[in-house]
This record gives C-alpha cells, sequence and structure tokens, in this order.
C-alpha cells in the first residue's frame, strides 16, 4: 500500500526519485557522448562532401571561421592539389517557420553556388522539411546561380526562386540562410585579396 | 484477465487513439506521413513499456500526493534515454524523428496507463499492457499517417505513385482532424461489429 503522504516522505520520495533519475541519466550522457558527437561529425563531413567540387584535404580539420555582421560563421576549405577549389559554408536564418535553420551552402572558386545540404532545421514535416533534398528538388534551383547577379528571394517577392507550396515562409529562410552564406564568402574573399 | 487480452485490449477494445482519444496532441502533429507515425509509435512503444513496468515497481513506495510528479520524472528520464540512444546510435532516424522525441514526455497515454494500469498491477502485467497500448497507438498512426500521405502528398511510406502536390489539406492540421475522425467512425464501426 501507498506510504502516508506526509511532509518528510513527499520529499523523501521526490529526492531519491529525481536522484537517480538524473543518475541514470548521467551515466547515460557519459556513454553516448562520443557516439553523438561522432555522428554529428559524420554527418558535417557527409554534407561537405555533397556540397563542393572534389577535394583531397580534409576540410573538416581545416575550419576556419568569419566574422560576418558580428557572428562567427564556421567555413570548410575544399583544396585539390594545392589549390583552393571551394568553401563549405554553415550558415543558418532564424526566419524559418520552427525556428533556426542550418544548412550547408559549398561555392566553387568563383562564386557560384556549388550545391547545398541541409543539416538541421524544425520546419513543418511534409511541408516546410522539403527544403530538403530527399523531400523536394527546392534546393536544386540554387545549384549553380552566382548571388552577386542573381536575386536570391522567392518570387512572390520578386525573386528568382520558386518557392515550396504553402512553405513560403521556410523557402524564404532558406534563401536568408543561402544569402548569409555568401555575406561569409564574400568576407573570405576581402581577407584573401588584403593578404595578396 | 488473461495475459493474452492484456495486449490485444490496447489495440482493439481500448486503443488509445481511436476509442480512448487519449494522446491525440502527437496523433495530429507527427502524421503527416506513415514513417513519421510508425517511427513515433514505436518509440513511444519503448518507453510505454519500461515507464510501464518501473512504475509498477515502485508504486508502492510512493505516496499518493507526489504521485503524477514522481511519474512525471521516471517518463522524463526514460525518454530522455530513447533519446540519447536513438540520436548516438540510429542518427538517421533520428534526424527524421529527433523533432517529436522530446513530445513523448507530455503524452497522456503513458501517464494516463502509469496511473490507471502500471500503479495498481503487477510488473509482468503493466509490461504487456505498455506492450499492448503502445501497439494500439502505433497501428492508429500508421493508419492515420498514411491515408494522409496518400491523400496529401500523393505516396505511401515515402514512394511517389502521383506526380504534383495531391490535396495539400491533409498535410496540414485541419486535414489531420478530418482524416482522424473519418477512421474513427470506421474502426468504432467494426468493432462493434465484432463484439
Amino acid at each position: 500500500m501507498a506510504k502516508e503522504s506526509n511532509f518528510k516522505n513527499m520529499t523523501l520520495c521526490m529526492f531519491v526519485i529525481c536522484f537517480a533519475a538524473s543518475a541514470l541519466l548521467s551515466v547515460v550522457y557519459v556513454i553516448t557522448k562520443d557516439p553523438i558527437e561522432q555522428a554529428n561529425i559524420a554527418k558535417t563531413n557527409s554534407s561537405i562532401a555533397i556540397v563542393v567540387p572534389e577535394f583531397d584535404n580534409r576540410p573538416s580539420e581545416e575550419m576556419f571561421t568569419v566574422n560576418v555582421a558580428g557572428k562567427e560563421v564556421n567555413v570548410y576549405p575544399a583544396v585539390k592539389d594545392g589549390k583552393t577549389v571551394g568553401y563549405a559554408i554553415e550558415s543558418s536564418s532564424n526566419k524559418g517557420f520552427g525556428g533556426k535553420m542550418t544548412i550547408m551552402v559549398g561555392f566553387s572558386e568563383d562564386g557560384k553556388i556549388y550545391n547545398t545540404s541541409v543539416i538541421s532545421h524544425a520546419e513543418t514535416p511534409g511541408l516546410g522539411d522539403k527544403i530538403d533534398k530527399k523531400k523536394s528538388g527546392f534546393s536544386l534551383q540554387f545549384n549553380g546561380m552566382d548571388p552577386a547577379t542573381a536575386d536570391i528571394s522567392v518570387k512572390k517577392d520578386g525573386g528568382e526562386i520558386d518557392a515550396i507550396t504553402a512553405s513560403t515562409i521556410s523557402s524564404r529562410a532558406f534563401c536568408d540562410a543561402v544569402l548569409n552564406a555568401y555575406a561569409a564568402f564574400k568576407e573570405i574573399k576581402k581577407e584573401e585579396s588584403c593578404n595578396e | 484477465m488473461s495475459k493474452l487480452s492484456i495486449v490485444t485490449k490496447g489495440i482493439i477494445k481500448e486503443n488509445p487513439i481511436l476509442v480512448l482519444l487519449l494522446g491525440t496532441c502527437p496523433t495530429l502533429g507527427t502524421t503527416t506521413s506513415a514513417i513519421n507515425g510508425m517511427g513515433m509509435g514505436l518509440a513511444t512503444t519503448a518507453v510505454l513499456i519500461l515507464s510501464n513496468m518501473f512504475i509498477s515497481m515502485i508504486a508502492g513506495y510512493i505516496p499518493a500526493k507526489v504521485r503524477i510528479p514522481s511519474y512525471i520524472v521516471v517518463i522524463a528520464a526514460f525518454v530522455t534515454i530513447v533519446q540519447f540512444i536513438m540520436q548516438a546510435y540510429m542518427p538517421s532516424l533520428y534526424a527524421t524523428l529527433g523533432l517529436f522525441i522530446p513530445l513523448i514526455v507530455v503524452n497522456c497515454i503513458v501517464l494516463g496507463r502509469a496511473e490507471a494500469f502500471a500503479s495498481k498491477n503487477n510488473v509482468l502485467d503493466s509490461g504487456l499492457d505498455g506492450l499492448g497500448m503502445g501497439l494500439g497507438f502505433t497501428c492508429a498512426l500508421t493508419v492515420l499517417g498514411l491515408v494522409r500521405e496518400i491523400l496529401g502528398s500523393g505516396s505511401a511510406f515515402g514512394h511517389k505513385f502521383i506526380d504534383g502536390d495531391g490535396i495539400l489539406i491533409f498535410v496540414l492540421a485541419p486535414g489531420a482532424f478530418i482524416a482522424l475522425a473519418y477512421i474513427m467512425v470506421l474502426f468504432n464501426k467494426f468493432k462493434s461489429k465484432i463484439s
């Protein structure tokens, strides 16, 4: 039969349960910490491999950051035969329907978008999640565009991008993230020309 | 009550979604496709079995007035463990379902079964009840997800068989209510026929 609900019993019971739960969680956390990190690194590496031309270096180990409008942006350079062939830029937008959207945008050396890949997002399943290549071809239309000459915004806003049906906000956020990445790319180019 | 009937009552007679109408929030939210519904159902089943068995073990030591907070802590701990393990060893499944896992904590079915069944029955029966309820939940979610996916996106389990967009409303929230209502009508008609 259940214990009497007096102050001592209740406090003790809650303490024991919370303590046991936190202890158990910390054990599981420690066990799964490394595999989770490994999985995240593998995910980053595979997104890098998708978004830039063929390379022979290890972009995730040569990562550097650039400062764009007060925000640190991660950049993974892709090098082949000692020549930089492109940059994978991890960029995000807070304008998504479900909050933050993080994507990897690859630029070839001439500033054209080589490819894009979604890292994480919280868009509506079945609608906004079509930004993912696996769900629809939406993100493919960015490939080969040059943000310097093309207008990266949805057609409703006067741009050149066909928005996902019923997911204009997600589409706008994706454009926003691509533009953020391009801002970082311009920053890299500026620093390069200063160094020369 | 026989062991088998403890399992089957969760699937048909007391189906948590279609008969008890519990856990409607994750049901409507996650069933945009059959795979999502099934994944959510299976994750919930795992949590239900674990939490039901554990709660039936400790129910005797918990003072009545702190019952609910104790159960919630237990359930939340199990959900977080499932989330960690999925993130570490099944990253591709986590990528599709990660969003919904924390929702299991607030799923009424889990707390409801802890309160209504697990706290009054032994460990084995509670585990079986969790399994039955979980399977009932999974079936309902998969069927609902499948109906919405077919009508809304013209595909089934991710395989597209119609070009174009389908009836978009079924992917959106109102379509979830419409589809759930019709499935419920059909299910209860079928249920009253066999009993």
